[in-house]
């Protein structure tokens, strides 16, 4: 038999060549991205910082991002509220409604859903935003000006989604706890009074402060993946079309693993 | 002989099995424009972006003012860039910003210069092309494609450079607008004293700017003599691409 090791031959592709080749291709691309994440981290940190761009993304990222971040939240407190009711209901812990709702979103919630809506409006807008840029050449206008693209596009972008997540997330919770309340109480029959005597106090410090920590996470992830498709986006409108889904795609995925691996780090030392 | 304020030596440039540029020699003096010919996709942007910069050769040398600065990063590639002026093939206009942020990017940014002063300078610039200070706080969207490539020109000689790259700065207008582009070209480079090198597929451009002409083919410069000799060259791709034919050497891309 000839050489059928590539698809070439006409046959059935070798497994083992495909895997191989899939394989390389991923640490080929995870290296790329953690040199474009450091450069961009570094870039960040390091003054002078471009504080007009740092405005403009924060104004674009943060303030833009309330209505969406509002709205989901007040439904999934909404939505987390009846369903614990209902469960609860069948071994009678239906008044365990408000503390469970406020540990749910302050722990969890709050961010996560924060962070997947910011996946969709944030990545894919930075994505499309630097891919355009990529490929009418003002990427490269940029470089010939003297102006690097990590400091003057990505930091500023990096840092404002860094920033102002956790702003967000804080609204969210707030909006999301508010929202398990007004079921509670105009759907459920819960007294007001006590519903949030009760929400106060199973509140803590802790369940809030992991909730923010996630959020500082989520804004680097998302602003990294927008930054990271876009600037080697290829040329064309499919090209920036291309960018902003695998943008959006991988973003809200890096979001969930990362909120899972948070989690577990948040666990494991007993917070 | 003057020292050359451009030099490409043997510069090789490829993408997968795509060899674009197979060892391009050239070199152009202090003041002088040289235009380079080449059919749609022959690589004239690659050599561009390479003597930039933009891109790595992956081999071969770029000498600036005498200088090796193929692999040059930071400080010693801005030293370069700060007396490098580029006009792009689609302007690359910054649409977030106005017309004179645009003409006054590297004043505001690199140099730090103060606003009211970087705007006066710019405005300043943008009468040099012909456009009135009315048209200072448009965005690039809200003018015409004309315009636009007299808010490239006058992004890329602002800082009075002593080279100037001009990719393709005719294609997309009509003849007319060609022309006055064309016309603006000669005079500001003329005005800085500044050398240029223009990549175009556009004869009359071609002969209009040029001091002395080259044609990159297959990814070498086989031709190259002052622009008064074009039409006697004596090499059948250069008389196919002067005279526009599409049976000769030279296979059209389709
Ligand atoms: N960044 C890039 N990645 C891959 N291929 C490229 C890139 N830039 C240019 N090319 C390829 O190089 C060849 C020459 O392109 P270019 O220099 O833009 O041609 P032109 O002479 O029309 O300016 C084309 O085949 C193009 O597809
Ligand atoms: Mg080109």
């Amino acid at each position: 038999m000839s050489d059928a090791s590539t698809t070439k031959s006409g046959g059935i592709p070798n497994p083992l060549a495909w895997i191989g080749r899939g394989t390389l291709a991923l640490f080929a691309e995870i290296g790329r991205l953690s040199l474009f994440s450091g450069r961009t981290a570094l870039s960040a940190l390091i003054p002078p910082w471009n504080l007009t761009q740092l405005w403009k993304q924060i104004i674009a990222i943060g303030f833009y991002s309330l209505p969406v971040v509002g709205l989901s939240a007040v439904f999934i407190g909404a939505a987390l509220a009846l369903n614990i009711y209902t469960g609860g209901n069948r071994f009678g812990a239906e008044q365990f409604v408000p503390n469970i709702v406020v540990l749910g979103i302050t722990r969890e919630l709050g961010a996560t859903i924060t962070g997947l809506m910011l996946a969709g409006r944030v990545t894919a807008g930075i994505a499309a935003e630097i891919g355009a840029m990529k490929v009418t050449e003002q990427i490269d206008a940029l470089k010939t000006l003297s102006a690097n693209p990590f400091r003057y596009l990505y930091a500023p972008r990096f840092l404002a989604a860094a920033l102002t997540l956790p702003i967000l997330v804080l609204i969210a919770d707030i909006i999301g706890v508010m929202g398990g309340w007004l079921v509670s109480v105009y759907a459920l029959d819960f007294d007001s009074t006590t519903y949030l005597r009760n929400t106060i106090d199973f509140l803590t410090m802790e369940d809030v402060v992991v909730g923010l920590i996630k959020a500082v996470i989520f804004g680097m992830v998302i602003a990294l993946m927008g930054c990271y498709q876009g600037s080697k986006s290829s040329a064309g409108a499919t090209g920036v079309g291309r960018a902003a889904t695998l943008s959006m795609v991988g973003a809200a995925v890096l979001v969930l693993a990362a909120n899972y691996i948070l989690s577990t780090f948040f666990v494991q030392i007993g917070i | 002989m003057t020292q050359p304020i451009l030099e490409l030596k043997g510069v090789q440039k490829g993408f997968g099995s795509n060899h674009v540029l197979r060892g391009v020699d050239i070199d152009v003096a202090p003041g002088r424009s040289l235009v380079v010919l080449g059919g749609s996709g022959s690589g004239k942007s690659v050599m561009l972006k390479n003597a930039l910069g933009l891109m790595t050769p992956d081999a071969g040398k770029i000498l600036f003012d005498g200088k090796d600065v193929t692999k040059d990063q930071g400080k010693a590639r801005e030293a370069m860039r700060s007396r490098v002026g580029m006009l792009f093939q689609s302007g690359a206009l910054f649409d977030s910003l106005t017309v004179w942020e645009n003409v006054a990017f590297r004043l505001l940014n690199a140099d730090g210069m103060k606003r009211t002063d970087a705007k006066e300078q710019a405005v300043e610039t943008l009468k040099k092309v012909r456009l009135g200070a009315s048209v200072a706080d448009l965005r690039p969207a809200e003018i015409s494609g004309g315009m636009q490539k007299r808010v490239a020109l006058a992004r890329a000689i602002i800082t009075e450079p002593d080279l100037i790259f001009f990719d393709e700065p005719t294609t997309g207008l009509d003849p007319i607008t060609a022309d006055a582009i064309n016309d603006l070209i000669i005079e500001q480079v003329k005005a800085l004293g500044a050398a240029a090198v223009t990549i175009t597929h556009d004869m009359a451009s071609a002969r209009k700017v040029a001091d002395e002409i080259a044609m990159l083919f297959e990814g070498k410069i086989i031709w190259r003599g002052p622009a008064s000799e074009i039409d006697r060259s004596g090499n059948d791709h250069v008389d196919q691409f002067v005279h526009g034919r599409a049976d000769g050497p030279i296979q059209p891309a389709l």
